[in-house]
């Protein structure tokens, strides 16, 4: 840990956070917008908790947005969205699961404050219950444990240490990695009890950083969203409130010269990674090293750097930030030549690369 | 047995009780369930509004008390009702009986890391209003640093917070944030200080007067906004978040200090006595007085009276007039009987 | 640079140990009063002046505080002294508007 701060002082908080994580037999349910932004993670969790870890993860194609993101954006009211999600738990029903884990922050956020609703209102479970059975003919469990996927690797983090062909550590120096862990908003904030860790100081992605062999960054803005904030991006007139929350957290964290930030939201890491670029060209400002920006990766992608996975198989291609400077710290070889090239080795296009922040 | 007096509680209100009972004649045992004397009282500096020494106040109350039977470090293990008083068994194995009950237990001080946002625990200069007063006493406490250029005290902590469960108003902190802060400039008089707070509550003989100094002759900075968020700089300074209310605008400042006033709430170990003595709670935890007006000293068990903050925060004059008033219903009790 | 239809906002928070008290420091010494200021807004409310125009004494003393240029807004004082009159802090308010014009030139 970086600072003065009293690390036995967290761990105090992050003992007093502690959620039942199963050990196997989870319904997955993948995110809406994950899959166009960072490409291999959600694919990269089904092949390290399947292949990697031989768990039970389950998915099938008949899940649909859970709604949270049309709830948050003021387009639909919760009950409708609560129908969404009463469809998705008979789905999970239906394939003989009860453990249920959303790849989305949002969608965590969503499921958690709707389980929390019904338990307050009953007799509003009992009327989507109906408007479901009306809908679709279809009734439902709830799921008995509730976990983001990220805190399904956290529960799994040592097991992915033990096999770990990477750790976070700068190889050249020794040192471990400084890592900035970014928790998204909605997997704590609501209902600080649901999060591993609190939502004052999260544990879920620490957790993760620790046990790879990283060094956590804690700098003032560290719970501070990172701007996405839906509506201060949907809407483009706001988009300038969205860029300017995400300065501010990289004004923060400058002073500590993070190595790299790893998140557990969708919107997070993309806002993350491309704002950097935008800030570049608006002010001239980059955060990482000799003109590079600082990489941002989903857990996922770090678990696959971490277990020996190709980089261009990670997706790591499609970040705006060069991602070659954490690569080269880790030690992780990787074909510069390949780093253009799909599945199936053909070309896939080079991006116009900007001026203001170096990029590969 | 007529005329046996327990008080349970050997801080202010317990050992002024016990003094105003031994000069009525009384030999009153005083139960005190720390090594010492003198409770939270006992480990503060100086006291307000005429900033006189804490330490001396109870030195004093311990030598005008020679005429108690003061038993330190115990408890009391059971409580039984007699036909005409109370029988109580005290964990050094003896058993007492008494005609009446003096109940000076006082309060607890709010855990400030339960306010997870202030890092209270996690970040290395945050410290307590009850850690500060022990510092300017000893003068040993490394969170402090040497020449702080900026400190900053964050009222209501812990108290007037639904969400801490604890609505009441702690009383006592807001004079005591001010005279912190002037006691802070007094020792380092180029250092900023700030007080956050909510409202300023200085109700009481005198406590104007120490805002007006504080404002005016010590430039103590007033803001009012409540401290939302605290969070430490590469140099191991506090980054805290704040509205500046008046202006309507966000507020952010770096600090060497935050003292967060950490409020009264009630005694966390009063839970069995209570239950033990069939005695009832208010709405606000605290132990409930027959009426809140007229009679706050007296409890809904006959022979068993309160004095001080068992029934909610008090300040040390308050303390004090309940337990002199506590020990003559006292002694009118015992006439009764 | 590109031109991508929106800029980075400007924050408007205050940064408390930035602020300029210098003139705040010089007003009291002109004004001893302006330090004990307790942001009631009497002074405010009951400024002839203030319904029409927006002016406030309690903003003024406020933005000292914070380092602000206050020049403008004292424009639409008639000095009355209605101000003064209702202070509970007894601040000659009148005194301390001219003490601000003077510091602020």
């Amino acid at each position: 840990m970086l600072c003065t701060m009293i690390y036995e002082g967290k761990q105090r908080i992050w003992s007093e956070y502690q959620k039942d994580i199963p050990d196997d037999r989870w319904y997955y349910v993948r995110s809406c917008i994950r899959q166009n932004f960072f490409p291999a993670s959600e694919k990269m969790f089904t092949e390290i908790t399947r292949n990697v870890l031989g768990k039970d993860i389950y998915e099938t194609p008949h899940h649909t947005t859970c709604g949270g993101i049309a709830y948050h954006c003021d387009t639909i009211p919760q009950e409708t969205a609560m129908t969404i999600v009463a469809r998705q738990f008979a789905l999970m029903t239906e394939a003989g699961y009860e453990n249920y884990c959303p790849s989305c922050i949002t969608s965590f956020g969503n499921y958690v404050e709707i389980l929390e609703t019904w338990r307050e209102y009953p007799e509003l479970e009992a009327r989507i219950r109906e408007d479901l059975w009306k809908a679709c003919r279809r009734e439902f469990n709830k799921p008995r444990y509730l976990a983001h996927s990220s805190d399904l690797i956290y529960r799994w983090r040592n097991e992915i240490a033990a096999k770990a062909t990477h750790k976070l550590v700068n190889g050249r120096t020794g040192e471990p990695l400084r890592i900035v862990e970014h928790i998204g908003c909605h997997y704590a904030k609501m209902f600080p009890s649901k999060g591993v860790g609190g939502a004052e100081y999260p544990y879920v992605l620490a957790g993760m950083i620790e046990s790879w062999g990283g060094q956590v960054v804690d700098y003032p803005e560290r719970r501070h969203c990172c701007g996405y904030g839906f509506r201060q991006y949907h809407v483009k007139a706001n988009r300038g409130y969205s860029m300017s929350n995400t300065y501010k957290k990289f004004e923060s964290m400058e002073p500590f010269h993070p190595d790299a930030i790893i998140t557990n939201c969708p919107g997070c890491p993309y806002f993350l990674d491309r704002w950097q670029y935008v800030i570049a060209e608006q002010t001239g400002k980059t955060y990482g090293e000799n003109g590079f920006g600082i990489p941002v990766l989903t857990y996922e992608e770090l678990a696959g750097l971490v277990l020996g996975y190709d980089p261009w198989d990670l997706g790591l291609q499609l970040h705006q930030v060069a991602v070659e400077p954490l690569l080269d710290k880790m030690g992780v070889e990787y074909d510069p030549s390949a780093k253009y090239l799909g599945l199936n080795r053909e070309d896939i296009m080079r991006p116009e690369l900007p001026g203001s922040i170096k990029c590969f | 047995m007529k005329g046996n007096i327990v008080i349970i509680g050997g801080g202010i209100a317990g050992m002024e009780a016990a003094k105003s009972l031994i000069s009525l004649g009384y030999s009153p045992i005083v139960v005190e369930s720390s090594t010492k004397l003198g409770g939270h009282v006992a480990s503060w500096y100086k006291l307000f509004p005429d900033m006189s020494s804490a330490k001396n106040l109870v030195s004093r109350l311990e030598s005008e008390i020679k005429g108690a039977t003061v038993l330190c470090g115990t408890k009391v293990i059971s409580l039984n009702r007699l036909a005409d008083g109370y029988s109580l068994k005290l964990s050094n194995g003896s058993v007492v009986n008494a005609s009446a009950l003096l109940i000076a237990t006082g309060f607890t001080l709010f855990d400030a890391k339960k306010k997870e946002e202030y890092g209270y625990g996690v970040y290395d200069r945050v410290i307590t209003n009850s850690d500060l007063e022990a510092w300017f006493s000893e003068k040993k406490d490394a969170r402090v640093p040497d020449e702080p250029e900026s400190v900053g005290f964050v009222h209501c902590v812990g108290s007037r917070d639904l969400k801490a469960c604890n609505a009441q108003c702690s009383k006592v902190c807001c004079a005591t944030a001010i005279k912190q802060a002037i006691e802070i400039k007094e020792r380092f008089p180029y250092a900023k200080v700030y007080c956050f707070y909510m409202d300023l509550r200085l109700f009481g003989k005198k406590y104007e007067d120490f805002y007006i100094n504080a404002q005016r002759d010590y430039g103590v900075q007033f803001i009012r906004g409540r401290v939302s968020e605290v969070g430490e700089t590469l140099d191991g300074r506090l980054q805290i978040k704040a509205e500046d209310t008046l202006s309507g605008k966000p507020l952010k400042v770096q600090l060497d200090l935050l003292v967060l006033m950490s409020g009264i709430v009630r005694n966390q170990s009063i839970g069995e006595l209570s239950a033990m003595a069939g005695l009832e709670t208010d709405s606000d935890g605290f132990l409930r007085s027959i009426d809140n007006e007229y009679a706050v000293i007296e409890s809904n068990r006959p022979g068993i009276f309160y004095a001080g903050a068992c029934t909610g925060p008090k300040t040390v004059p308050e303390t004090v007039a309940e337990a002199r008033s506590a020990a003559l219903a006292i002694h009118s009790y015992l006439e009764t009987l | 640079m590109t031109d991508f239809g929106f800029t980075l906002s400007k924050s408007s928070t205050l940064d408390l140990q930035n602020v300029d008290r210098e003139r705040f420091e010089q007003l009291c010494k002109l004004e001893k009063g302006a330090s004990v200021c307790i942001g009631c807004g009497s002074c405010s409310a009951t400024c002839p002046a203030g319904i029409l125009s927006g002016m406030s004494v309690r903003k003024v003393v406020l933005a000292v505080q914070r380092g602000q240029d206050v020049r403008s807004m004292l424009q639409c004082c008639m000095l009355c002294g209605k101000c003064t009159m209702v202070c509970p802090r007894g601040i000659n308010t009148r005194n301390l508007i001219l003490s601000i014009c003077s510091i602020y030139g």
